[in-house]
């Protein structure tokens, strides 16, 4: 007979700098039964963020011309007033992870010295990229470089003084090629190291916190060394359900927003009537696969929907890339990178800008919208990131997917582009964003099956963020419990496609959007008190050792 | 008849394992044959332990203890699974082929209507496992 003493564990976890506390883990959860249904929850955390969507939702409702007013004029001046503050903060992230890269402590195990990873680089990278930015590559992958490459152009106008146009930095007024390198710089420093930078630090800090130091998986516990025990009071219950919060009201607008967007698509194929009917019936079948996926778990559901995400993604772009203008996009690709080295400095100067309008109406509100996004798609990264190093993780979390991005920019924007310079297609240019890439694709063969390709990458793509994004909620919610029951993480995610339907047929997608982009101030500012937190955390890991 | 019996316990709730812990312990004295304790938990830390090493070592003492309260021959199996929630029946099912148990005495909830949507562990185990599974009711 076996001797089962130690078996199941993946290995010795080897030395790890256990953070002491008096807290356990679930101490302040109740566990009750409604019905059949048993729950698991944290006591205030739960109760206060259900409570709080639903009255937020009710105001957008009841009063929409004042909640729009309010969170209108709130975005415009976030983006304006703290634009030196985002990307000031953007920089600082990108170069703390660089340099977690080459530094020593990027040799600690995430996990414990001996950890070994729970996933296979696909599956890892798969999940982390269909969580993260999956669906906006689909969106602004072909309109993004084209808008650019259009204003940057155009060139520079003024009047009084005072820019108007949007061209980044000083434009290429008259110069297709300068407008095409411009363009793919501008657009590349927006999906390239400074979002994924962003991820990385909130996805490094939980890992640590959790897996070395041994605190509960929830947002609060990147905050124990700033806070100390008071991360389990009133102070860590706030900062969970704002992030509780700012992922809901994220993940529901965008299921909002892209049930529009799917509907135009599938439109424009099959003639499928556009209006609210057809826009709830998408966000009622995108949630019950989302629900089919979350309760088939993380191995079962959400990592095999973004592995046939990530294979249909790789082969509609070999696809444009073989019968695109081939020969073009590799060397687009090369100039990309060359031009987004060239471009970064100045595209990311926080201060003594003149191109305000692309610093404030593009970058400001990108950092803003990834930062806001920040905490949903860090805590999922993070809860399938144990086993590896520091460094592979910055490395597989912050350069390849910047590298994927630049690839998938230089191919979908770049064959838009090509279209537009050699042939005089102007189909793209003049269709709305949700339409962009299906009129690109239109343009080269077998436009059917590659459109049709499209629209299920589009909707599997919303699947993996709301799969993803009702995990994350549920394990916040439960108090960093990984186990809590099932019927828990299924309401999340009903409770999300819900509040998307109402905001769609009542109105209000707008100002809420509006609202969550606000989270990403004081949560830029949190991010930076992240980066001092994994510092400290991590030397305490090395000098353990 | 029995020469290995695998119980997979919540210790999380150990207190409410009463009835089966004794059934099986009066089982394996009968048989004289040998009880593992099958833990399963997620790898991010939990009320029940920081890290794997230490979920582990506090289900090998539970195991312990009950070789000393019943005077049985016992072992504990503690498995790691990346969701615990949704991958619990075919962690147990694994466990039992990977312990080369030959019965798996474990508790079982009162019937209710989530069982339509989701059988109970216990009724799955039953179901799928290819060895004698008694289920004791809670």
């Amino acid at each position: 007979m076996a001797d089962t003493s130690d078996q199941g564990i993946p290995a010795p976890e080897g030395t790890a700098d256990i953070i002491d506390t008096d807290y356990e883990i679930g101490q302040d959860n109740i566990e009750t039964q409604i019905g059949p249904f048993g729950l698991d929850v944290h006591n205030p955390v739960f109760s206060i963020s259900g409570l709080c969507i639903v009255a937020f939702v009710f105001y957008a409702l009841a009063l929409p011309e004042q909640a729009e007013a309010v969170f209108g004029a709130l975005r415009p001046w976030l983006t304006s007033t703290f634009d030196w503050f985002f990307l000031g903060a953007g920089n600082i992230f990108v170069i703390f992870c660089l340099f977690l890269i080459v530094s020593p402590l990027g040799s600690v195990r995430l996990g414990g010295a001996d950890a070994r990873p729970d996933y296979t680089y696909i599956g890892w990278f798969a999940m982390l990229f269909a969580a993260g930015m999956g669906i906006g590559l689909m969106f602004y992958g072909v309109s993004e470089p084209m808008s650019h490459f259009g204003t940057s152009l155009g060139g520079v106008t003024e009047e009084g003084g005072v820019r108007t146009d949007w061209a980044p930095l000083g434009g290429a007024a008259g110069d297709e090629a300068g407008a095409v390198r411009l363009g793919m710089a501008a657009t590349i420093y927006h999906w390239g190291l400074h979002p994924w930078g962003m991820y990385a630090v909130v996805a490094l800090a939980l890992a640590l916190f959790s897996y070395n130091k041994g605190l509960p998986l929830t947002i609060r516990s990147a905050f124990y060394p700033i806070f100390g025990e008071r991360v389990w009071g009133w102070t860590g219950h706030i900062i969970d359900i704002l992030a509780v919060f700012a992922t809901l009201f994220g993940l529901a607008t965008s299921l909002g927003y892209g049930a529009t967007q799917a509907n135009a698509g599938l439109n424009l194929l099959f003639g499928l009537p556009i209006g609210t009917t057809s826009e709830v019936l998408l966000i009622t079948g995108i949630t019950a696969i989302a629900l089919i996926s979350v309760v088939r778990g993380l191995d079962g559901g959400v990592k095999i929907l973004s592995e046939i995400n990530m294979g249909l993604a790789f082969l509609l772009l070999l696809f444009v890339l073989i019968v695109g203008p081939t020969a073009a996009l590799l060397a687009l690709f090369w100039d990309s990178i060359v031009a987004y080295g060239q471009n970064i400095l100045p595209l990311s100067m926080p201060f003594g800008r003149e191109d305000t309008n692309y610093m404030q109406g593009w970058t400001s509100f990108y950092w803003a919208w990834w930062i806001s996004w920040s905490p949903f798609v860090g805590m999922f990264i993070a809860r399938v990131s144990r086993g590896r190093t520091v460094r592979e993780f910055i490395i597989c979390v912050l350069l390849i997917p910047s590298f994927v991005c630049i690839l998938w920019m230089s191919v979908f924007g770049g064959t838009a582009i090509t279209q537009f310079l050699q042939d005089g297609v102007t189909s793209v240019q003049n269709a709305p964003l949700e339409l962009k890439l299906f009129r690109m694709l239109a343009e080269l063969p077998l436009a059917s099956i590659t459109s049709f390709i499209g629209i299920i990458l589009v909707i599997v793509f919303f699947v993996t963020s709301s799969d993803s994004g009702s995990l994350v909620i549920d394990t916040i919610t439960a108090g960093g419990k990984v186990d809590a029951p099932l019927p828990q993480r299924v309401f999340w995610c009903i409770f999300e496609g819900a509040v998307a339907i109402a905001l769609l047929i009542g109105g209000g997608l707008a100002s809420l959007q509006a609202m969550v982009l606000s989270t990403g101030l004081p949560f830029a500012a949190i991010l930076l008190l992240m980066c001092w937190a994994i510092t400290r955390g991590l030397m305490s890991e090395r000098a353990q050792r | 008849m029995f020469t290995h019996i695998m119980v997979p316990v919540d210790l999380a709730h150990a207190e409410k394992l009463g009835r089966s812990l004794k059934c099986a312990a009066d089982l394996a004295r009968h048989w004289g044959s040998k009880i593992t304790y099958v833990g399963v938990s997620g790898a991010a830390p939990g009320a029940l332990g920081h890290t794997p090493a230490e979920f582990s070592a506090r289900l090998a003492r539970f195991a312990a203890a009950q070789s000393e309260l019943e005077g049985i021959k016992t072992g504990h199996h503690a498995v790691i699974a990346h969701d615990p929630s949704s991958d619990l029946n075919k962690v147990l099912l694994k466990a039992v082929r990977d312990i080369g148990a030959d019965m798996v005495v474990m508790e079982s909830h009162l019937p209710k209507a989530t069982d339509y949507i989701w059988a109970s562990h216990g009724g799955f185990l039953a179901e799928h496992a290819g060895v004698s599974v008694m289920l004791v009711r809670a």
